[in-house]
């Protein structure tokens, strides 16, 4: 029958080869021969969209690369499929934005703003999801496909 | 109660009622947003209400854990806390920090990451609440008598909780990597550390309860947080199949992921068997619900619903829906809420001297609540199977499948007025008690165990 002391080893001993092993392949996975984001493609406009994604809480209610809200439409193709005007001109709206009766508040951003939101979106628009993004956007998959 | 100052734990419970009852209200509005009813949209829009949702759930159950903790290892450690006067700063501290950042998200105030939005400046707070804490908990523990398993396995959830906070703080200028490194913390809490919290407090209430040998108890707390950590470590990688890493997670997640639910299978077996083991009982019934309650909740919750779209080939289809919302809710219930609830029914009669062991009320608040989140729950689940099947094998528009499950939300809804109405019940029992007094420490620490015939 199992002992104490043995029981306390089993813990110790798993939980330390568990996190050895996740260091290691965290590692790994940062290589950059293993990169899959373009992460050499991010400039200064991608970090300021990224920092406006962040600071808007934009997560709060879409989602990207799958994580978010689920309340309003995913957007890691969002640029593919509504194209950068309408991203622009929704994120510039100094009114309610409410084509499905879903509100998002006017955020009134600026033209470097908003520029920088869509080079942000390019940038997430062009990971390798591991098939995620064809699942996520027919849309985005069909035109790529025409 | 065997210490005058496990009484500190009343206060973080009292505080725990008010966040969970702030935490339902928050969710009734967002769960009428998605039907169209979003009156208060222009001073609580939904991503303010989502993120005060999920903000106060994680606030008052490490409130919880703190109650918990002060509450259980002065009688683990056979001493008085080292200091009650900074245990109060503590507490008051920790609520201030926590109304400051839910003031600011009715400002756009915070950082915007998914169940981590509270601002950088009070992150800093938050790090020197939370050493305060551990400060106190690991000193009164040290000082004290003895160390056992239970207390050493609790304080080491407390601790890693603490550490992993931290890769949460570092700012990344690629999501991808901001991604990754924010589930060390939200993953690695959920699915790791806060399971030894949850063991370590299992271990006590069942050693209280049933009258089980400790040893026992101990030794098989040793094996469920040992599965715990040996699925759940490489189980992180079920976050990663789609976020622009490596597909390496593909297999590691799926895999050890997939294991996950023998940590909670085992809590659940554990817990049943100790009970049924026991050759005692103790008067408080409705503790006993609650601890054996969460243990089976937590195994389905958490457990089987989490296997149920844990593999790459599955999740694929349900990454980013409201399936994940389905799992997400019976999780946290089961797990987190009712060993908190747990800890709060066994503490409160001792604290109080009010040996309100076994009342209607009580029972009451138990079923309406459970059945409530179930219906919860379901109702989910169907509004994700069907999100799925429209958006992502029919390729239909997001807004235009969302429209197609409202009415699931209106199921919701009815059932969360259900679970509303329990929580409500808890809470008014939790205040019926009455304030902490020091009669109840003239008195028994707690009931003789009854021998079962």
């Amino acid at each position: 029958m199992l002992s104490k002391s043995q029981a306390r080893a089993f813990f110790l001993g798993g939980t330390l080869v568990t996190f050895l092993a996740f260091i290691g392949l965290t590692v790994y996975s940062f290589m950059p021969s293993n990169d899959q984001s373009n992460h050499h493609l991010i400039d200064e406009q991608v970090i300021r969209g990224k920092h406006l994604w962040e600071t808007n809480n934009c997560m709060g209610c879409h989602s990207l690369m799958g994580e978010g809200g689920y309340y309003a439409p995913e957007l890691t193709k969002v640029v593919d499929r509504k194209g950068e005007p309408m991203i622009k001109a929704i994120l510039q709206s100094p009114v309610i934005w409410a084509p499905n009766g879903r509100k998002m508040g006017p955020y009134e951003m600026s033209e470097e703003d908003s520029e920088a939101m869509v080079a942000f979106f390019k940038w997430v628009g062009q990971i390798d999801l591991n098939g995620f993004d064809r699942v996520v956007s027919p849309l985005a998959k069909d035109k790529a496909n025409k | 109660m065997k210490y005058k100052s496990q009484q500190v734990a009343y206060w973080f419970f009292a505080l725990c009622m008010l966040l969970f009852a702030l935490q339902v209200v928050y969710g009734f509005i967002m769960g009428f947003a998605r039907i169209g009813m979003d009156g208060l949209h222009e001073f609580i829009p939904f991503h303010t209400a989502r993120a005060v949702h999920t903000n106060l759930l994680v606030v008052w159950l490490l409130t919880g854990f703190m109650g918990a903790a002060y509450y259980i290892i002065p009688e683990e450690a056979q001493r008085e806390l080292v200091s009650v006067k900074w245990a109060y700063v503590q507490l008051i501290s920790l609520a201030l920090v926590g109304v400051a950042a839910i003031t600011g998200y009715h400002f756009n105030i915070w950082e915007g990451r998914k169940f981590l939005e509270i601002p950088r400046e009070l992150d800093y707070l938050v790090v020197v609440n939370v050493l305060l804490f551990l400060g106190i908990i690991l000193t009164t523990l040290f000082k004290g008598k003895r160390q056992t398993t239970t207390a050493l396995v609790l304080c080491m959830g407390l601790v890693f909780a603490a550490l992993l906070y931290l890769p949460g703080m570092i700012w990344f200028d690629s999501q991808v990597t901001d991604s990754f490194f924010r589930w060390w913390v939200v993953h690695l809490w959920v699915e790791g550390v806060w399971e030894l919290i949850m063991g370590g407090i299992l271990a006590f209430l069942l050693i209280k309860l049933t009258g089980v040998d400790r040893e026992v108890i101990e030794k098989w707390l040793y094996v469920i947080v040992g599965l715990t950590f040996l699925s759940g470590i490489l189980g992180t990688g079920h976050h990663y199949y789609y976020i622009g890493v490596n597909k390496i997670w593909l297999v590691v997640g799926g895999v050890f992921s997939a294991l996950e639910p023998l940590a909670f299978l085992a809590m659940a077996l554990f817990a049943v068997y100790m009970y049924r083991k026991g050759e005692k009982t103790h008067p408080n019934k409705i503790a006993l619900f609650w601890t054996i309650g969460a243990s089976i909740v937590s195994f389905i919750g958490a457990g089987l619903l989490g296997f149920a779209h844990t593999l790459p080939q599955t999740n694929i289809y349900t990454h980013g829906t409201l399936v994940t919302a389905m799992h997400g809710h019976y999780a946290f219930w089961g797990a987190y809420a009712m060993i908190v609830l747990a800890i709060i029914s066994y503490a409160m009669p001792n604290i109080t001297g009010r040996k309100k062991f076994d009342n209607f009320n009580g029972h009451l608040a138990f079923w309406l609540s459970n059945i409530g989140i179930l219906g919860m729950v379901v109702a989910l689940g169907v509004a994700g199977v069907v999100q799925v099947y429209l958006e992502r094998r029919l390729g239909m528009e997001f807004m235009v499948a969302q429209e197609e499950v409202k009415i699931h939300f209106v199921v919701m809804l009815l059932c969360a007025s259900m679970f509303a109405t329990g929580v409500g019940l808890y809470i008014y029992e939790f205040f019926k008690f009455g304030r902490p007094t020091d009669e109840a420490l003239a008195k028994h620490d707690e009931p003789e165990l009854i021998a079962v015939s």
